[in-house]
């Protein structure tokens, strides 16, 4: 699968495309499949995420999962400060990171 | 240390105003992020894996008190309470919004400080030897001359736009404790018959393509120097190739003319240059040094008492000579076993600037190796510092040892890392984490980048790692020999890389390789440089 990730403009959180809008969680991120890049430039216009990109990832049980290690290192937080990631309280959450 | 004067003052207020109406502009889709990157980039902006990260200059790595408290209340008000001290004596903070940088920056010009040419293809942070205006062994005081060059360099028209980013370093000893000689220039202060000048060292470097700069000349004069650095600027700006980012720096120019024919066209140039009275008047110069003047050294001569063992090995590891009787220069470790090498929490921040108020002539230093100097403590008051600094988790006594590793941001933060870099020092320092272990292996320096680019020093670790992506998977590969002091050397890789345990793992076998074959009060490099690799190689790889 095809997700489309960016940084929003503002505050330079990580965001993914969830096919109406966009989401701090990669969970909710959709397959954007052949039309990644017209939502790219269309959302690149609409000035609301910064540096859009399409990658590949892979769908699990718990959601898409970024094929690759830094896509997953941005989908969560740093592994090295599990207290500044999307889910401080989850010891587990970023079992699938790396 | 220097002060703003009117005209520092208002060039860095108007860049605030100028960045703000960029970022502005930008929110408002009146300019796109083609046209904003490069603008954002000037004033140390960049977007990184997980939010904007904004580097702050700190001039030669110092500053005082006032300023370092402004440090700790960005990193609460504008970040996540903590900041990341660099390799160039800077610091960044990692969680940066774009609609905020503008508010952070006035903030920080209040206190004469900015983030202006901590980024782009420009003359970067000056940096210098921590130690400065301290160290016994200083010929001058190095700060003079930096701060003269980081005058220079702000702005000028001509060298806003390099082939590539430019770095110099400046020191005043024989002792390099500023990687100078891996510098796009290296300056080192000497004197000839009395009189000071400079050698000076060009086309040295890290990233992909490590190189130590050759001397191009023994002895510049010190009332020569500014035009003598602008013909070498001149030279590298008229030739260097812009057609090819890994081949920009000056580095490669020098190389690939050689530093002969280098040296002819900078002479040439110098003697162009010099007609253009470029070089500061005596009394400019005179004004600059004087905000360098000693501070007010009045203890007494006395011996901190070394009754506690806790405070002895601090003592004897991170505690340092100063010139002056009675004085001691403080090193202090950010460099925790199991921390994150250069960060501290805006509290740690705040008890660093309080402890130089109090005890330091209100003054502080950032080290290129991630650490913070008070230059200038009592040794009647090292006892006070010390166990204050113990309350603040700041007191390791690992100073030059294996667990005092630079580390780059690496795959956690940084959107150009290939690998993490922060794990693998972690678990380092966790594995040698005995103070009596690394004590007697002694003097041991570990530097680690997550990508080619080299930003930890990887080239001058006496043990160096690199993190590289194998088919998407981190990698490890290890450097030995390599030297960023006076014994300056780049080291090789020894052979197939490791996973992130591997390469601990291999660390400790070499360390074992080491205390078998050292000899006398030989260091890990020294031994390693009289026998060769062979010997560690059949230990690491069987």
């Amino acid at each position: 699968m095809k997700l489309l990730t960016g940084n929003e403009l503002r505050s330079g959180a990580v965001t993914w495309w969830t096919g109406s809008g966009w989401s701090l969680h990669v969970e909710d991120a959709v397959d954007v499949g052949e039309h990644g890049e017209a939502v790219l430039h269309a959302e690149e216009g609409a000035r609301r995420v910064n540096a859009p990109y399409i990658i590949d990832a892979v769908a699990t049980p718990q959601g898409p999962r970024p094929a690759h290690i830094k896509d997953r290192v941005r989908a969560l937080g740093p592994t090295v400060r599990p207290d500044l990631t999307l889910k401080p309280a989850d010891p587990a959450a970023g079992d699938w990171i790396i | 240390m220097y002060k703003y004067d009117h005209f520092d003052q208002s060039i860095v207020d108007a860049r605030v105003a100028e960045f703000r109406d960029q970022v502005n502009r930008r929110i408002a889709g009146e300019i796109t992020e083609d046209q904003f990157k490069p603008l954002r980039l000037m004033n140390g902006l960049y977007l990184q894996l997980h939010a904007y990260m904004l580097r702050v200059a700190i001039p030669y790595g110092t500053l005082d008190s006032r300023q370092m408290r402004m440090l700790a209340h960005i990193a609460r008000k504008y970040d996540r309470d903590y900041g990341h001290f660099t390799t160039r004596q800077n610091i960044q903070y990692n969680w940066i919004k774009l609609e905020e940088c503008a508010d952070l920056l006035e903030e920080l010009a209040t206190v004469e400080m900015h983030a202006i040419q901590t980024s782009g293809n420009c003359i970067r942070n000056i940096s210098s030897d921590q130690y400065a205006g301290a160290a016994a062994d200083e010929v001058a005081d190095p700060r003079p001359w930096a701060e003269l060059l980081r005058q220079w360099s702000t702005f000028h028209p001509e060298f806003s736009y390099l082939p590539r980013k430019f770095k110099i370093a400046v020191i005043a000893s024989p002792e390099d404790r500023a990687a100078m000689r891996l510098h796009d220039i290296g300056l080192e202060l000497v004197r000839q018959n009395g009189e000071l000048g400079a050698r000076v060292f060009v086309g040295g470097g890290m990233g992909r393509t490590p190189m130590i700069a050759p001397e191009i000349n023994p002895f510049v004069k010190a009332d020569d120097l500014l035009s003598y650095i602008e013909a070498c600027l001149r030279v590298y700006n008229r030739y260097g190739r812009r057609d090819n980012i890994y081949k920009a720096r000056i580095k490669i120019l020098v190389h690939e003319i050689g530093a002969d024919e280098y040296r002819r066209q900078v002479a040439e140039e110098f003697a162009h240059v010099k007609t253009l009275g470029i070089d500061p008047p005596l009394a400019e110069l005179e004004r600059i040094s004087a905000f360098f003047a000693p501070p007010a050294f009045d203890a007494a001569d006395v011996e901190p008492d070394r009754s506690d063992p806790d405070f002895a090995v601090w003592l004897d590891q991170n505690v340092k000579p100063h010139k002056q009787a009675g004085y001691a220069i403080v090193n202090i470790s950010l460099k925790p076993i199991g921390g994150i090498p250069g960060d501290a929490t805006s509290a740690q921040i705040d008890v660093m600037a309080d402890l130089a108020e109090q005890y330091g002539f209100d003054e502080l230093r950032v080290t290129h190796a991630q650490n913070i100097v008070l230059p200038h403590v009592a040794k009647r008051d090292l006892h006070a510092v010390w166990q204050a600094l113990r309350e603040a988790q700041l007191a390791d006594a690992n100073l030059d040892l294996i667990s005092d590793i630079i580390a780059c941001p690496g795959l956690d933060y940084c959107s150009l890392a290939n690998a993490r870099s922060i794990p693998v020092a972690q678990k380092i320092a966790t594995r040698f984490a005995d103070m009596d272990r690394q004590r007697d292996l002694g003097e041991l320096k570990l530097k680690i980048s997550g990508c080619i680019n080299a930003c930890g020093h990887h080239h001058a670790g006496h043990i160096g790692i690199l993190g590289v992506d194998r088919k998407g998977v981190e990698n490890y590969q290890l450097t030995f020999g390599g030297s960023g002091a006076e014994d300056v050397s780049i080291g090789k890789i020894i052979g197939p890389g490791f996973d992130e345990d591997g390469v601990v793992d291999a660390v400790e076998k070499a360390t074992e390789v080491y205390k078998t074959l050292r000899e006398g009060d030989e260091r890990f490099i020294d031994t390693y440089r009289r026998v060769g690799l062979e010997p560690f190689k059949e230990a690491i790889y069987g």
